[in-house]
């Protein structure tokens, strides 16, 4: 009865996990073609992109050429991708130091109120801020720092803050207290427990957060554009200076965009060898 | 080498009323090997965390070698500790663990290394030292943990169940060798189990912990032959002791229609109290099974082969109670046989108050 039972159950399951399979790969495709479509218009001709749907042309790296060109009056490309690469990883690297402990403030030691701390740091969140950013225009006019990188920076850091201190909790919690009190006992300071100890467990954690804070820094454009739009502008300013009034140039385009998201996905990749590595390392028994 | 004494010392951890440990007085002379036995919930792990520094102690001292570090922080009070769950350090190879202690202490690498060659010789480790410990079993990990304490050559050693992720062959084999690596070091050490077995074989000393409250502290063959109360009669030996209420025979303490042999002093001493409010206690191999004593039905034969255990049925204070025989190995007794119970070794009164009526 149950031999006979088996043989379709199995093969129901094998099914259903084709179904399953297929569907996930015809997610996924939905979602990577626009940017399939994107790599691919940047390699056309302006004829080429603004006309029928082509598989197929002749590659050309000419508006690649084009965009990377400075021009005088204009945002140059490598104007734009230093300024966001400084704005990035100038308040990256803040954020990771301010975090680091603040996280462990409020996991391994917690202080006296953690849970109101915790809810402090993510009600900064809740306006919108848009709702902010006159007052935060006017206070960088005071202080004479709109067109600088460094207010970018300052907000960069104040707006990645709150989700690296909760995103590095959960993986400070998830550190053995054994391990920490072992290393108490091996005479290590503070200092030595966290970076010898709690630091290395938590790599793939501190890859993961720092790989966030980058994507939304180097994404970010309504600060950007409100705050410098002269000077210190970033990458994503850049991007729609390619978008004209004087006709369809979606190839220019294109391209601009794919070169603006190579940053990421090459941050992604060198965050991701990390996280596997640190995932491989097992745990404590 | 250190001698480590608890001064009343006492934890009460937050949102608590009863003390995990209350007022603790435990003196552990150089080079013990000292065992905290007791049930779950003793207290006996947080007494090992008072020591170690891990765990505040909220009343009393604790001193080591005279020097009182009830407030020292654990890396100020030269100990090693070995962890039930081993923590070894995940990112880190056998030798960088076993090293790590040293490291802190501003010891030369080349100096590192020799003694960790030196500790991996002992424990057999030494094939393993470029290994990261997820690529080791469980008894290759005890024996880092070991390494990692004993290459410190701390003032004293603390032990924390090091042994219970170990399967049972493995725990008697690791057990052995603990305690011979002890005796050859002549390290201090606290160790803390709650197997009775463990704590008997091992122990130069035995504390036993319930509730926080230390019971009593002697030699492991002292708690056998001599239990301080009710608590510790009960829970050294194995199968435990057989403890029943005493029945009133003749005003003298029983068991079912039959007085319990008693030498002249304990009988004197427990004359002060009527035989209905003591209790009896009679470890399985002081009683026998034979022609004349207390009538009763096998109703388990548990035979071990060395020896077996006949759980017997017996008529006692009007109810049916199971008191447990040992029986030579192959014995010929069968489920359901009627059999009797004799004495043939000591029996132990307890008074009202549960303390042990000595002569």
């Amino acid at each position: 009865m149950s031999g006979s039972n088996t043989g379709p159950v199995v093969g129901e399951r094998k099914l259903g996990g084709y179904l399953l399979s297929a569907l996930a790969w015809f997610v996924g495709f939905l979602f990577f073609f626009p940017v399939f479509w994107m790599v691919l218009s940047g390699f056309k001709t302006e004829a080429d992109a603004n006309g029928p749907p082509k598989l197929f042309f002749e590659p050309t790296t000419e508006q690649f050429a084009e965009v990377t060109n400075d021009t005088t009056g204009l945002l140059s490309a490598g104007e734009a991708f230093s300024n966001s690469f400084w704005a990035v990883a100038i308040s990256t690297v803040l954020v990771m130091l301010l975090a680091i402990p603040a996280a462990y403030a409020l996991s391994i030691k917690p202080v006296d109120k953690w849970r109101d701390v915790l809810f402090f740091f993510i009600s900064t969140k809740f306006l919108p801020i848009v709702a902010a950013i006159l007052p935060l225009w006017i206070i960088a006019r005071e202080l004479n720092l709109l067109n600088t990188r460094l207010i970018l920076i300052i907000l960069y850091t104040a707006m990645n803050l709150p989700l690296a201190v909760w995103m590095l909790r959960s993986f400070f919690s998830e550190v053995p207290r054994e391990l920490i009190e072992a290393a108490q006992i091996d005479g290590t300071n503070l200092r030595g427990q966290i970076t010898s100890v709690i630091l290395p467990i938590v790599a793939p954690g501190l890859a993961a957060t720092a790989l966030l804070c980058v994507i939304f820094a180097w994404n970010e454009f309504f600060l950007a554009v409100q705050l410098n739009p002269i000077e210190g502008s970033t990458v994503p300013i850049w991007v729609t200076g390619n978008v004209s009034t004087r006709g369809n140039f979606l190839a220019k385009l294109s391209a601009a965009s794919t070169l603006a998201t190579l940053p990421v996905i090459i941050a992604g990749w060198l965050a991701q060898k990390r996280m596997i590595r640190g995932l491989a390392m097992g745990a404590i028994k | 080498m250190a001698e480590v004494k608890f001064d009343a010392a006492s934890r009460i951890y937050p949102g608590t009323e009863e003390p995990a440990v209350n007022k603790l007085n435990l003196d552990i002379g150089d080079g013990e090997l000292l065992v905290l036995v007791g049930p779950s919930g003793s207290g006996k792990s947080t007494a090992l965390r008072m020591l170690a520094g891990l765990e505040f102690v909220n009343d009393g001292s604790i001193f080591i070698n005279d020097k009182d570090v009830t407030l020292a922080p654990p890396q100020d009070r030269d100990i090693a500790m070995v962890f039930q769950n081993y923590a070894l350090y995940p990112q880190m190879t056998v030798a960088s663990n076993m090293a790590f202690a040293l490291k802190q202490q501003g010891v030369s690498k080349e100096d590192r290394m020799a003694r960790v060659k030196e500790a991996a010789k002992i424990l057999d480790l030494e094939p393993f030292l470029d290994r990261k410990p997820k690529n080791l079993s469980g008894g290759q990990r005890q024996r880092v943990a070991m390494g990692r304490a004993i290459v410190r050559e701390p003032q004293v050693f603390l032990m924390d169940e090091p042994l219970s992720n170990l399967d049972a062959k493995l725990r008697v084999q690791t057990r052995t060798e603990l305690a011979d690596l002890q005796a050859r070091l002549g390290v201090t050490t606290v160790y803390v189990t709650h197997d009775q077995v463990e704590a008997m074989t091992m122990g130069h000393r035995v504390a036993v912990l319930n509730f926080g409250v230390l019971q009593q502290v002697d030699a492991p063959r002292t708690l056998y032959s001599a239990p301080a109360n009710k608590f510790v009669a009960g829970f050294i030996g194995s199968p435990a002791m057989n403890l029943l209420a005493a029945s009133d025979v003749g005003g003298r303490a029983g068991i079912g229609g039959v007085q319990v042999p008693l030498s002249d002093a304990v009988a004197a001493a427990a004359g002060a109290h009527p035989a209905r409010e003591l209790t009896v206690g009679v470890r399985p191999e002081h009683l026998q099974l034979g022609s004349e004593g207390i009538p009763g039905e096998a109703i388990v034969v548990e035979e071990l082969g060395s020896e077996s255990f006949v759980h017997v049925r017996i008529d006692h204070l009007g109810e049916s109670t199971t008191i447990v025989v040992r029986d030579e190995g192959e014995t010929d007794v069968r489920r359901g046989d009627n059999v009797s119970v004799g004495f043939n070794g000591p029996v132990h009164l307890f008074g009202p108050d549960d303390q042990r009526i000595s002569g």
